[in-house]
This record gives structure tokens, sequence and C-alpha cells, in this order.
């Protein structure tokens, strides 16, 4: 069934290079250190972080690494007395609903593009393509008009869809699942249409199932910005209970300030989920990334 | 309609399939656009009875702005400017050095690889908060290295000479991940046939990297350019989350023209006139993005 191939990552060559001279062992050797030094200092702050995180607000005031009696007090605070876990739900249905969003309708859309031979078709994409030059500071004004007074229903300020709306459907998206469904071979959506198949079928029964690869990419991907996202976020929530985890942790930590134990129990809260998912996909990340050269 | 043709019927069906998206993108992305192009053109506050036609009154005083030596605005540009400017070449200059090292080794690449790839998929806002505690004065971890090798303390952020600086330090580190991916993708692009006849012929390290991996990372090199600049152009959330009430301080030195338009359109409500900020953005972008099309055209020709 998967005429349409992963692309793979080349296997590096296992070539033994025949002689290997001392000044080879020196750059190796000074490679590794160098790349060792450059990796503490991205894991370090994530570390500190942590480190804090289990401190009392005494202790935050001395340098030592490790605290010297872990407290879980930080964690119990943020969890009961802040509406952190009410960010992350919202965060989590958010980023959960555009993500199905775009996955449905950025590869049916792809699909179209890719299969379909109809009138106005190069237009329809270049202005979708053309749009991905606004970039999204100069809508988010308009935005903010359209969602105090929507086209439909009351107000899109402090809802869901108010946060979403302007992802559920990506151009990027559409030209990566596009690029990819052209590689779905013709005989196949014409045998499937002699067997009586309908369009909707070909794409859902045979062209969507043929590109799982590419939409797991776009999934991730668009999760991953979703859960990121800030500056939408912050402008259309207003209602402490509507914030998203990233707009929740700013108003919180500008609230506690001085007590980095607090804010760093924060953090680590807010990063460790994801911290974990990317651990786990990070093969699946990194080869899509270089695959489409799509930015989280 | 009983009698339509198969390629009358595939048609029909294209349309149904891009029906939703044709009309998100028209209401959502480009009607915005028009709209944003249009409140440029007004003294627009959504709070107002109405909102006056004021011509380019918005960009004369945006050109005022720029002129006045202390002003806000003109710090915003220049900032900005300063962010890409440096960041740009640095974070490329580092990601492609740690690309090259990743290429050359055989153990560990993956832990290495996710090492520097962790920062990039985290939060900004979360990312920028732990930076501001390792950056505190006294306690924060960078100053309690530097007193342990018996180093002067340092302000970091709260001082004007070296907010931007310190900002810029995050925002390079947290986005080094996604170059370094791009970089190594390019690298393994590369025929490995090239590196052969060039050992062949006796090449020294350096003779290969100017001749052979640099020219052909150029596409590479070009899209990441391209890329990392318009994300410096659009700088916010760091700078908001590093410094005091998200003002961009202190005294203006690191507030960028996103920090700007946020200001101006939400706490002061004049849209209008942030609206034209928004369009001086997006025609930096356009620029920009010409020059992408001619470098990438000029070569396949």
């Amino acid at each position: 069934m998967s005429s349409v191939e992963r692309a793979q990552p080349a296997l590096p060559l296992q070539q033994a290079s025949p002689v290997r001279s001392s000044s080879d062992l020196a750059l190796r050797v000074l490679v590794y250190a160098l790349l060792i030094l450059l990796a503490i200092t991205m894991v370090v702050p994530f570390l500190w972080m942590i480190a804090t995180s289990f401190k009392t607000s005494e202790e935050i005031l001395f340098p030592n690494f490790l605290p010297h009696s872990p407290t879980l007090e930080n964690y119990t605070f943020v969890l009961t007395e802040t509406a952190l876990p009410r960010w992350y739900v919202n965060s989590f249905i958010v980023a959960i609903f555009s993500t199905i969003s775009v996955a449905f309708f950025d590869s049916i859309a792809g699909f179209a593009f890719a299969k379909y031979q109809f009138p106005g078709k190069r237009v329809i994409f270049v202005a979708f393509l053309g749009s991905l030059m606004v970039p999204t500071e100069m809508l988010i004004i308009p935005w903010y008009i359209m969602s105090v007074n929507p086209p439909i229903g009351s107000t899109w300020v402090d809802t869901y869809w108010g946060i979403a709306f302007p992802g559920v459907i990506t151009a990027a998206g559409i030209f990566l699942m596009r690029q990819f469904m052209q590689g779905v071979p013709d005989e196949l959506l014409d045998a499937g249409r002699i067997d009586g198949v309908s369009e909707f079928g070909l794409y859902w029964r045979i062209a969507l199932p043929l590109s799982m690869a590419a939409v797991g990419a776009l999934c991730i991907f668009n999760f991953l910005g979703n859960w990121n996202a800030f500056i939408w976020p912050l402008i259309v929530t207003s209602a402490l209970d509507m914030f998203t985890l990233p707009v929740g942790l700013q108003f919180f930590s500008s609230e506690f300030t001085a007590d980095w134990h607090l804010v760093m129990t924060g953090a680590t809260l807010s990063l460790l989920p994801l911290l974990t998912i990317v651990v786990v996909f990070q093969r699946y990340i990194i080869e899509g990334i270089a695959l489409t050269g799509v930015k989280g | 309609m009983f009698h339509m043709t198969v390629a009358r019927r595939k048609m029909l069906w294209a349309y149904i399939f891009l029906a939703i998206p044709i009309v998100f993108f028209a209401v959502i992305r480009i009607y915005p656009a028009f709209f944003a192009f249009a409140m440029s053109l007004f003294d627009y506050n959504p709070l107002a009875i109405d909102q006056p036609y004021v011509g380019l009154e918005n960009y004369e005083t945006l050109l005022a702005e720029m002129n006045k030596p202390r002003s806000v605005t003109r710090a915003a540009f220049i900032n900005t400017a300063g962010y890409i400017i440096l960041g740009m070449p640095l974070q490329l200059l580092i990601a492609l050095l740690i690309a090259l090292m990743l290429n050359e080794i055989r153990s560990f690449v993956t832990l290495f690889r996710l090492a520097f790839f962790l920062p990039f998929v985290t939060s900004t806002i979360a990312v920028s908060w732990v930076f501001r505690w390792l950056y505190q004065p006294q306690f924060g971890l960078f100053n309690v290295l530097l007193k342990a090798f018996e180093l002067p303390q340092q302000p970091f952020l709260n001082n004007p000479k070296q907010a931007l600086a310190s900002i810029l330090a995050v925002v390079i580190w947290q986005g080094l991940g996604f170059a370094v991916v791009i970089f190594l993708a390019g690298l393994k692009h590369i025929p490995r046939v090239y590196y052969e006849a060039a050992r062949v012929d006796g090449a020294t390290r350096w003779q290969t990297f100017r001749n052979i991996t640099l020219p052909l990372l150029n596409p590479s090199i070009v899209y990441l350019v391209v890329l990392q600049s318009i994300s410096f152009l659009r700088m916010f959330a760091p700078v908001l989350a590093m410094t005091d009430q998200g003002d961009g301080g202190p005294l203006n030195s690191t507030t960028t023209v996103v920090l700007r338009v946020y200001r101006e359109a939400f706490q002061r409500l004049n849209m209008g006139y942030a609206a034209a900020l928004t369009v001086v953005l997006f025609c930096i972008i356009l620029l920009v993005t010409i020059f992408q099309l001619r470098v990438t055209t000029r070569r396949t020709n």
C-alpha cells in the first residue's frame, strides 16, 4: 500500500578512513570538546530552572545548584493557588482543535491542488501562498476589530474559537500537502474511480492514508506552534480563565517577579510535558523540519 | 446535471474541496491585510464615535518620530535593525559551526542534536523568564559564576548598554537548533563524490570547505538568512518578558517595532498609527522576500 514512501534520511556511509593521522585525532577531540561545551550551555538553563523550582524563597539567594532540602511547596502553590491548570486545559483544547482542523483542511486543499484541474487554480494557489508574506503582526489589529464585532456570533473575544481561528487552515500546510500528494499515483485514483469510489472517498481512503507521514509532521509542528503561540492569544483574551499557557505564564510571572522559585516552578510546569513529547518524538520532528523546512 | 462529463464532475469536486479554505483565506487572511492598509489612513480608535480619514498623516507622524532623536519609535526601529544585523549573522555562524561539527562525528549525534534542538521547541515566554532569572544581579546564575571566577558583576538586563545584547543572546540561543537542522539537511545533500575528488586532489580542509561545502550550502544559507531576518524583525515576546513591565527598557534600549505596534494599538488604542507601523513592517518583509526570489532564481538560470 505504501507506494508513497517516506523520505528516509540517507544512511551515513560507515566508511572507515584507512589512515587516521594524529592531526585528525586532535581535531576529533577538539570537535567533541566544543560540542560538549555548547551542549552544556543548551541544557544548563533548564537544569537551573528545575533546581530553582525545588528551592524555598530563602534558598534561592544561595548559589548552590542542588537544593539542600528540596520542597514541593512551590508546586502545590502554583497548581492550587493559580489558574495554571486551567491555562493548560485551554492551551490543550486550542492546540488540539486547530491541529485536527489543519490536518483535514490543509490535506484536502493540498489534494485538490495536486490532483485536479480547474479554472482559477493558479490564481487561488498564488493567493493562498502570497498570504504567507503578510506578517501576523499586520493582521492582529483587524482580527481584533473582527473578534469584537464578528461576522458570526456575538463576540470572539475570550472564546476558544477566538484564540484558534487564525490558525485553523494554514498556507504552508496546504503547500506541503500539495507537494506530498503529487506523489500519489494517478492510476491508483483512476482505479478507485472505476471501482465507484466517490471523489471524497479517493481523498479519504487513498490519498490521505498514503500521505500520513506528511500529515504527521504537519500535526506535530502545528501543535507545537499553537502551544507556544503568544501575541494573538495575548490580545484576544482578557479573562484570566481564558488565557493560554504562555499568556498565563507571562501574567503569573509578572505578578511574582521577585519570587523566582515560583516563577521557575511555573516555567518548569509549562515546559516539562512538552519537553517529554519532544524527546519521545525528536527523530520524527527533526526529520520533518529537514524535510519541509517548516518552522514550528 | 446528471449528464456531467467526468472532467466537469472532477472540477466541481475540486471547488467543493477548496470551498472552505477559499472562504477562510478571503475572510481571515486577505481581507484583514487590506483592512490594515486602509486603517493606516484613518485616525482609528475603536472606542471613538467616528474614525476620521486622515490620509497619510499617520505616516507623516511616523516620519517625524523617526527624525526626533529620543523618540520611542526611532529607538524601536534602531533596536530592531540592531537585532537583525547582529543577531542573524551571529546565529547562522554559530549554527553552521555546530552543524559542521555534528557532520564530522559518528557517536552521540542524536543526543547532541536533541540538546541543540530542545530550546527551539520550548515556549519563548518560559525561556525568557528562565533567562531573566539567570541574568539577575547577585543571585542569578551568571553573576554567581562571574563571582566564582572573581570577575566583576554585570548588570545585564538592568543596564541600557547591555540589555539589548543580553536579550539578543537568548534569542540566538533559542533559535540555534532550527538553523542547525536546516544546515545539517543541506550538508547531507552535498554528494560525497565531491569530497572524495577533493581528497584525491590533496585539498586541505579549508580549501574543501571554501570551494565545495560553502557554495553547495548556498540554498540553505539564503533560506535561513531570509527566514531568520524576518523572525528577528518580528521580535516581540522576549522583550515583553525580559524587561520591567514589558516596556522595552531600560530607557527604550530594547524596545522593538512590534512592541510599539502592541502598545500603540492595544494600550493607547491608536490603531491607525499602529497599522501604519505594520504596513512598514510588511514592506520590509516584501523587500526581503523579493531579494530571496532574485537570488534563488538567478542561481537556477
